[in-house]
Parts: C-alpha cells; structure tokens; sequence
C-alpha cells in the first residue's frame, strides 16, 4: 500500500472537510426547495470513502454505490461542480439533470452509480468485475452497500456467483446502525454483518470505519488479494450517519446522545488531531484549509445555480442509444 | 360523516378489518415502530403488538413470500411495499405465486392476500421511484388491482380488499397520504369493480383513477366555466374494470378522454380504448384521446418532469380536441 504520510493526511482533512461541507450546503440549498426529492447525506462515514480511496488504484479501479453517492464521484475525480449542478437538476450536471440525487454516474471516472433500489447495485458491482476478469484487465471493482441492503436476496446471489467465478471485487458494507429507522439489532438474528461472508466462503471481517488508516489497510489487503487473482472479500466498515435517513426524518430511533458519541470518534476529528499532534500543519495552514473548502463549496452553488436547466427535448435524448427511436406521443 | 387524511382512512381500515379477524397481519418495512414510513399504520403496533405488525428487513421477495405462503393456510396477510417501485424485487412471488395458486391448485388454495402501497411519481425521484405498475399488474389473470383516489374509497376499498378471498393489489400515493376528505362515521365498504361517477358531465367523458384524477376534477371545473360539462368518472378499481360505467357514460357523451399516469404502450388506457370501440364504436363523435407520462423513464429535472407527467392543461387541450373546439 502507499504510504500513510504527512500529505495523506492533509488530503484526508481537505477531503473529507470537503465531502462533509459539500453535503451541508445541499441540506441548506434543500430547504430552499433548490435542491428536491430525497437527500441521502454522508456526514459521519466520510473515513469509509478516504481509507478506500487511498487503496485503490485511482487510475484503474472502480466504484459502484447506492444512493448516498454525491460524495463517492468527487473522491474519484469527477469536478463536484457537475455534481452540485446535478443535484440542482441542470443541464451541466453528471448525468444532465435527468438522474438527480441518487444517481450520480461517471463514466469517465469509473463512478457506476447512484442507485435507487436497495441492494441493486451489489450484483452490478459482480457485473462490473466480471467484464475486468473477462478482458484479463487488473481493474478492481469495489462495491458499496448499507447495512440495510444486505438483506437483499441480491447480496447472496452475487456472493455465490462472485466467490464461484473468483471476480476481482471488493464487497464493503457500510454498517451506519440503521436503514431508515431499523436499527441492524431489528432486522436480523445475527448482527454480524461480515460473517455472511463466511456462508461462501468469502474472506471476510470487521472493520473500524471511523478510523481512514484501519480502511485504507484492510481495503489494500482486499483490493490486492482481488488484483491477483485471489477472488472477492467482504468487509463491514462498522461507521455512523450523523444526519437522518433523508431529509425528513425526525429520527425518533436514537438518542441525540448515541449520535454525540460517534460525534467524538468523528473522522475529520481524529485525523485532525494527528495533524496538530505531529506538527503536521500550522493553525494557519490548516485555516487556510478550511477556507479553501468553503470557497469550493462555493464556486459549486454558484455553478449549479448559474447552469440552465435541461432542453426538453433531453427528455427523448438520452433513454434509447438509437437515435431515431419511435416513442409514442403521450398527450396532445 | 368525519373528515380524515387519506393516511388515517388506510391506517382506520386495517385496525377496523384486524379487530374483527385475527388472521390478518399487517408486515413490511417501516410498518411497525416508525408507524409506517408515511405513517399509514400510526399507532397499529401499540393496538395489534409486534406478533401482528411486523417491521421487516429490506427483503421484499422473502417477505412477499411469506405473505403468501401463510396465505396458503390460514392468515390473510396485508404486506406493505415501501412503495411499488420495490415490488419489482419480488414480483415474483406475486405474480407466480399468488396470482396463479389457486388455479395451478385445481382450486384447492386461494390466497385471500393485500398487497399495498404507493404507486406512480411523486416529485423529483427520477427514473427507479417514479412508476406506475397498475397495468403490468393488471395484465396478469388472478389479481385484483385497486386504485381508490380519495381517503373515503380508500378505507371502503381496503376492507373489501382485506376481506377478499383473492389477491389484492392496493395502490396509494406518497401525494395523497395527506389528502383530507370526508368518509362515514360507522362501518362501511365499497365493492371492489366498480367505479364511481365523481363529476356528473353530458358533453364528454373523462375516465380516470388514483391520484392523477385531480387533475381530471380541475380541468372539469375549468371548463365548465367555458360551458363544457365533463363527466368524471373514477374507475377505483383496474382489474376487474367496470367497463360498463364507461360505457354507460359514453354512450351519453359520445366523446372519450383517458387520464392515466403510465408509460402510453399498453396501458389500462389501451385497454379502455379497444372496449368503447368493439362495445360503442357508434356512439363516438370522436376518436379517443388518451393522455400518459411520456414514453420515457421520469427524469429527475423539474423542467422536464414536468412535461413528462400529463396535467390539467393537457386534459382540458385534450377535451377541446374530442369536442373539436
Ligand atoms: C428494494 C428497495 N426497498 C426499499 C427501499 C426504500 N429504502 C431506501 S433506503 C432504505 C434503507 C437502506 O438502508 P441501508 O442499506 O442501511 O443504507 P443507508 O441508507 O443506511 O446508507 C430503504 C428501505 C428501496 N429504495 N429499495
Ligand atoms: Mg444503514
């Protein structure tokens, strides 16, 4: 793996300050009616994305999600002024308006979505690493679920197929407590989301997904063992969503004081704290950070607001890859 | 009479049908300790327990099965879908279970089963949250399909349907939930197939169901201030489909609009058509006008959604046009 250095850890604090600021203006921008639909927010398991970012090979691996997405594509390179303008429904954003909050895509940087239906996107995950193995490409695919979605008969059957055909995919759980309002505790009679891994065999485990380094290791540990040849794995980043569901929640599941808890294990927090103990930035540099992130998020609101909303006539545009496709008339 | 909200005439339904049988169960995601994710079931898990509202993992094939399953002997489960959308993961078992036991069975097990929950747009949720099923649905021999408009059908259909001996598809509207309307203080229910005339008309027939008839019911209202009387008509049930009030209705107007939200290509509105014209082909004045979401998934864009979903201004173009105003 890359080394953990200095820089890493200044790129995470930029990150991830990004990442989080980046979801706190689009909760701002919703209640403005700006932004509409459901609003999935990261905030809290910003440290799942920075340690898997820092063990992938960024110019060849992949990445596939569900719907809490906007910030996955900005890791992997997309401008998050497209994302923003997405969000807002223009024409100049990742998918030009038509896919919305939950269905970011970037196929110029291996960003596979942003989907909609709880456990979908686990066997295009398998889908996407098959192609990888088919070609004899060493591409790494790693594939993003909820706790919640590993209930999805998707998951087993992609496993089976996955382990069978040894595909070069990396299966991660983002275990955030909860789907929706269902603590895990609610929804299953064993809680241990990794050992369904171990059903087929799958290597398999446990991790800290507050803490980038403890990602960044065990995903390298995985990415490397699928880039060989050595089939999938599966981990459960064990993490937490601060904000609610979506946007209206009233979030009656938990106790604010559950929530102030992980708040102290916060991800930013920690790799912030390793900066200032080992010198590795001033309190200049890093306010000079923090600045350059709200003036980011910023370019990016006024990029979205600016953009023009889609032509009408993109309704027709982008659903077939025919160009004269016959669709019938809906109304006068 | 009392006033509710659509949500409360839902949530009153399954308590009223669950105190007079202990068969019935009511299970999905969300049901039970959130009281339902658009609070349809409010308060049912403190009335009922947790042995007969059940919060279920995000497993809609496994738990449509159980649904029918313990259908085959014994309960009458109502399994509510987060929203249709989610069905589609266990379609399945509808549609080769459920819809077809009874005859694959000779007979031998009906499967007295609600299947329920949103269906259709409702805002900017894009292409995977925005669709409208009632007529794959009702394309299948062995299901009911229910779309009431309104919270006193809605409660008067679901405790037919609950008490159906056949599978039931119950569809309602994110939008609709809080929608308040009048129902009858006591008991009642209304029969599933048959429709309801929701504005008395003589110059056309508009035919409708679910939430998009709203937009029917402003069209009317508009133009009646032209001088132009439009009969509404709500069809509440797709399947079985009250053709005859159709064409009762069209036999008086001579003139057919179709308000329907779904993709145009084999609709319920398709089916409508090919019935007024094989059963009142001389009656018409005009050639039919259907009006749909258009042939497209729902964009996420408020610009183009809004094209894409059919409102009162294309039903009141559509009237002019079968009128030829
Ligand atoms: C098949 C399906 N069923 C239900 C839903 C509604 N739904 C959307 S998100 C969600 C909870 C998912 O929780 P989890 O997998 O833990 O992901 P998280 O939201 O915590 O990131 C549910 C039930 C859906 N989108 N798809
Ligand atoms: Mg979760």
């Amino acid at each position: 793996m890359k080394k953990i250095t200095k820089e890493t850890y200044l790129q995470w604090y930029e990150d991830m300050l990004f990442w989080r600021k980046f979801e706190d203006k689009l909760a701002a921008v919703y209640i403005q009616q700006k932004v509409r639909g459901f609003l999935h927010l990261y905030n809290g398991q910003e440290a799942v994305l920075a340690g898997s970012l820092h063990a992938m090979d960024l110019e060849k691996d992949r990445m596939i999600t569900a719907y809490r997405n906007h910030v996955q594509p900005i890791g992997m390179g997309v401008d998050p002024k497209k994302v923003m303008a997405e969000l807002f429904g223009k024409v100049t954003g990742t998918s030009k308006g038509m896919g919305g909050s939950m269905h970011i895509f970037s196929k110029e940087h291996r960003f596979y979505g942003g989907h909609g239906i709880v456990g979908g996107q686990i066997p295009l995950g398998a889908g996407l690493a098959f192609a990888d193995k088919y070609f004899k490409r060493d591409a790494v695919t790693l594939c993003y679920m909820g706790d919640g979605a590993v209930r999805q008969g998707s998951l087993h059957e992609a496993f089976n197929l996955a382990m069978l055909w040894q595909l070069p995919v990396v299966f991660i759980c983002e275990n955030n407590g909860y789907a929706m309002g269902t603590s895990v505790a609610r929804t299953s009679h064993s809680t241990e989301i990794w050992k369904l891994g171990l059903g087929y065999e799958m290597p398999c485990g446990p991790v800290d997904g507050m803490d980038p380094v403890t990602v960044a290791e065990e995903v390298h540990k995985a990415v490397d063992r699928a880039r060989k040849g050595g089939g999938p794995t599966f981990l459960e980043m064990k993490t937490y969503r601060y904000r609610g569901h979506s946007m209206s929640d009233a979030q009656h599941y938990r106790t604010k004081e559950e929530v102030e808890e992980y708040k102290k294990i916060d991800p930013i927090t920690q790799v912030l704290d390793v900066i200032k103990d080992k010198r590795y930035a001033t309190d200049g540099e890093i306010a000079a950070i923090d600045k350059r992130v709200k003036e980011m998020v910023k370019e990016c609101e006024e990029f979205a607001e600016n953009s023009d909303f889609p032509p009408i006539e993109q309704l027709y545009d982008v659903v077939y890859e025919q160009e004269d496709y016959p669709f019938l008339p809906h109304k006068l | 009479m009392k006033t509710i909200q659509f949500r409360e005439a839902i949530a009153e339904a399954m308590s009223e049908e669950m105190r007079r049988d202990d068969s019935i169960y009511l299970m999905g995601e969300e049901v039970a300790e959130y009281n339902g994710a658009y609070k349809a079931s409010k308060g049912m898990l403190d009335e009922f327990g947790p042995e007969r509202v059940l919060d279920t993992p995000i497993s809609e094939l496994g738990f449509a099965g159980v649904g029918v399953g313990s259908a085959m002997i014994g309960n009458r489960p109502i399994i509510e879908f987060m929203t249709f959308n989610f069905s589609l993961v266990g379609i399945d078992q509808i549609i080769n279970n459920a819809a077809k036991m009874r005859q694959m069975s000779g007979g031998q097990f009906n499967i007295p089963i609600v299947f329920r929950g949103p269906t259709a747009s409702a805002g900017q949720l894009a292409a995977t949250h925005s669709q409208a099923f009632e007529s794959w649905f009702a394309n299948t021999p062995g299901l009911k399909v229910v779309v009431p408009s309104n919270p006193k059908d809605a409660k008067g259909l679901l405790k037919s349907a609950i008490r159906d001996d056949d599978p039931v598809i119950f569809m309602e509207s994110e939008q609709m939930y809080g929608d308040k309307g009048e129902v009858p203080e006591g008991e009642y229910t209304i029969p599933l197939g048959v429709a309801e005339i929701g504005r008395e008309g003589s110059d056309v027939t508009i035919v409708s169901f679910g939430k998009i008839i709203k937009e029917a019911y402003a069209a009317a209202e508009d133009l009646d201030k032209e001088g132009i009387s439009c009969e509404v008509i709500d069809l509440r049930t797709v399947r079985p489909m009250d053709s005859e009030a159709i064409l009762k209705s069209v036999k008086k107007t001579n003139r057919l609009v179709i308000l329907e939200e779904a993709w145009p290509f084999g609709n319920v509105a398709t089916e409508i058509t090919y019935q007024v014209q094989q059963h009142a082909f001389d009656y018409l004045d005009a050639p039919i006008v259907k009006i749909n979401t258009a042939d497209t998934p729902a964009p996420y864009s408020p610009t183009l959604l809004e094209e894409w979903l059919p409102n009162k201004e294309d039903v009141i173009k559509a009237v002019h046009k079968v009128l030829y105003k």
